[in-house]
């Protein structure tokens, strides 16, 4: 009785499940934890659902396109049929089958690179979008964070509105075309840099600093994209929640009683600004290894944006299902781990 | 006896929707930004209706010279089919205009049906709707509509709008959500309640006409994103490739390789639209945040 009143927020109205037992912070891990359970297993689930609830049969079509690639097994033809929910037992059967499947990380052979696995192409597409997506999403943030709370400290200065102003302008562009632009004039019109490819069409992968050095080469056209088009979101967002917070009255308080600036805009109204960025950032970095689908398009890099993009446009269903689970499943690990972080960073949202 | 009860309705009486309205859009015009985004607004707007009195021709009519240069006959160039690309650009303006206005129509009104139901009910079945809409949120967007775009292939328009429908809803309803639990126990509503309201009109008539300027920057900014969503499905070839629109102007660009030929037209006027007519949506949202909130108010310091 006592602990349930203590896990209990001033703003009782909320309706919060009530685990019933436990100290405040582990019960409100578990139940986290719970509820990410929960979740992963329903995303999971309609994974396996979304073939099945559309028009046609996407097996049909793949064993059609698997077939003129050469003669079809019958284990591939039965895994496929299996997997793409072709009736060879009943729905709990194929239900089972399939959560087999994903617990083994066996997701089958490809159809458009047959007889290529389905694990086998994510693993080699996975580090360039990785180290790319992800090297951009932190220096992203770091930037556009410290420009966010540089202009709500100076608002209504040219600090404030340049940053505010771009950073709006570059997020409401369709960052494909951004990246179309880029390829234009740096790619075909000066010829600054390569136009396609993670790599020189020469080198093969290794550790090599001339390899690495080439990679970066080709990465840096997508890297300036992705880092133009989110840079805004991070301004605006740590700008919006800042002038917020400096309306607080604790941030009266530290002003009146004489604190430097730098220490009332740093200490305390950014430190408390910043966890609403923060979340968002957590959750940016799960979308990491979803990478950028339509950048990595532009520029024909080899990362998971373009193997899905690849998967849908050549009906590829196990590869399309497999990436998708798994870009599903680490943006909900980030959010999961994110919920922790905050629950440990502002006590308040334990509730 | 009878001057009694004609003076209590004169308090009573809520605003009409008109009046709501009226008040919103005086506030969302006082704002420069706002002001700058609704004429941009207005003038596509313009440009779509009378498109088929501007446009100098058909927009699949082809056999002109393919892939030439701006002329005084084809002010744009012509694109690798023939086909000009100032018309293009003028029919393609209905695409884009009829998607943001209807899906972000479609998902502010799944929003706000959720939302405040979300956040007026309590118990087992607000715990089912939470889970459902933190599902939603969490995944991811785009993969989402580019899967469900791929097994609804060549569905055209009709079938973007339901992609970039279920994919966006999530975030309005959970907005609306908070804002409808920090009034539900305000005085108004509790007097609705003592005097036997039902649930429907307390959340639908009482509450709903409080939230105008969350809804309103709701649509705002659930149209950009379906008209950026619907470039970007359009433009990787997952929308019906044989309409005009933008971003199928892009795809077609991409595919006749505009970018080694050069033509520059073809490959930034389409963006250039879908940039101005997201930028006029994101603009006019500044209007309204001011409403809900002062502080961000133009010319307000902190």
């Amino acid at each position: 009785m006592t602990s349930s009143t203590l896990t209990r927020t001033p703003d009782a109205t909320a309706p919060v499940p009530e685990t019933g037992g436990g100290r405040r912070a582990a019960g409100f891990a578990l139940r986290k934890l719970g509820l990410f359970v929960l979740t992963l297993w329903a995303a999971i689930t309609l994974n396996f659902l979304l073939p099945r609830l559309m028009p046609g049969s996407p097996a049909d079509a793949a064993l059609a396109k698997l077939a003129q690639n050469g003669p079809v097994s019958n284990a591939t033809k039965a895994a496929i049929e299996a997997q793409l929910g072709v009736p060879t037992g009943n729905i709990v059967e194929q239900y089972f089958a399939y959560i087999g499947q994903v617990l083994t990380l066996d997701f089958g052979v490809s159809y458009t690179f047959y007889p290529q696995t389905v694990s086998e192409l994510v693993s080699t597409a996975l580090p360039y979008t990785l180290v790319l997506v992800g090297v951009v999403t932190v220096v992203a943030f770091v930037i556009g964070t410290l420009l966010g709370v540089l202009a709500a400290w100076k608002r209504g200065t040219w600090l404030d509105s340049l940053p505010t102003l771009a950073g709006s302008f570059a997020s409401a562009f369709p960052y494909f075309w951004t990246a179309l632009l880029l390829l234009f004039f740096a790619g075909y019109v000066w010829r600054l840099f390569p136009t396609s490819g993670a790599y020189g069409p020469t080198a093969t992968p290794n550790l090599s600093f001339e390899f690495l050095g080439d990679a970066l080469y080709h990465a840096f056209l997508p890297a300036l994209t992705i880092l133009i088009t989110s840079l805004g979101g991070w301004i605006l967002g740590m700008r919006n929640t800042m002038i917020s917070t400096l309306g607080d009255d604790y941030v009266t308080f530290a002003e009146a009683n004489g604190l430097k600036p730098r220490t009332v805009a740093l200490r305390y109204a950014a430190r408390n600004a910043i966890l609403p960025n923060l979340t968002s950032f957590g959750l940016a970095l799960g979308g990491v290894v979803g990478g950028s689908i339509l950048v990595e398009r532009v520029f024909g890099y080899p990362g998971v944006g373009y193997l899905l993009f690849n998967a849908v446009t050549n009906q590829d269903y196990p590869l399309m299902q497999a990436l998708f689970l798994m870009i599903t499943v680490s943006v909900l690990v980030a959010n999961f781990l994110v919920d922790i972080l905050y629950g440990v960073l502002d006590p308040r949202t334990r509730r | 006896m009878t001057t009694q009860t004609t003076a209590l309705p004169a308090i009573e009486k809520a605003p009409s929707p008109w009046q709501v309205f009226a008040r919103v859009a005086a506030t969302i015009w006082s704002n420069g930004k706002a002001r700058i985004g609704i004429s941009i607004l207005g003038l596509f707007i313009l440009l779509a209706l009378f498109a088929p009195l501007i446009a100098p021709y058909g927009a699949s009519e082809n056999g002109f010279e393919r892939s030439a240069d701006s002329s005084w006959e084809h002010w744009l160039g012509t694109t690798a089919a023939g086909e000009d690309v100032l018309s293009q650009l003028l029919w393609g303006s209905q695409i884009s205009i009829f998607v943001g206005l209807v899906a972000g129509l479609l998902s502010t009104v799944i929003a706000v049906l959720i939302g405040l139901s979300w956040g007026y009910v309590r118990g087992f079945w607000a715990d089912v709707i939470n889970f459902v809409v933190n599902l939603f949120l969490v995944i991811p967007g785009l993969p989402l509509m580019i899967v469900i775009a791929a097994y609804l292939s060549g569905g055209g328009i009709g079938m973007i709008i339901i992609v970039v429908v279920i994919t966006g809803w999530a975030w309005g309803a959970r907005v609306l959500r908070s804002q409808t639990q920090s009034l539900r126990s305000r005085d108004f509503v509790t007097a609705a309640v003592f005097s036997g309201e039902r649930p429907f009109r307390i959340v639908f008539r009482e509450i709903l006409p409080n939230m105008t300027s969350l809804i309103v920057g709701n649509f705002f900014g659930a149209a950009t994103a379906a008209i950026l969503a619907e470039a970007g499905l359009e433009y990787l070839g997952l929308g019906d490739s044989s309409i005009v629109s933008w971003g199928t102007m892009l795809f077609w660009a991409q595919n006749s390789n505009a970018l080694l030929t050069g033509q520059w037209a073809l490959l930034f006027a389409p963006g250039l639209c879908i940039a101005l007519l997201a930028t006029s949506l994101t603009l006019i949202n500044f209007g309204v945040d001011g409403i809900s909130n002062p502080r961000l108010r133009e010319g307000a310091k902190k």
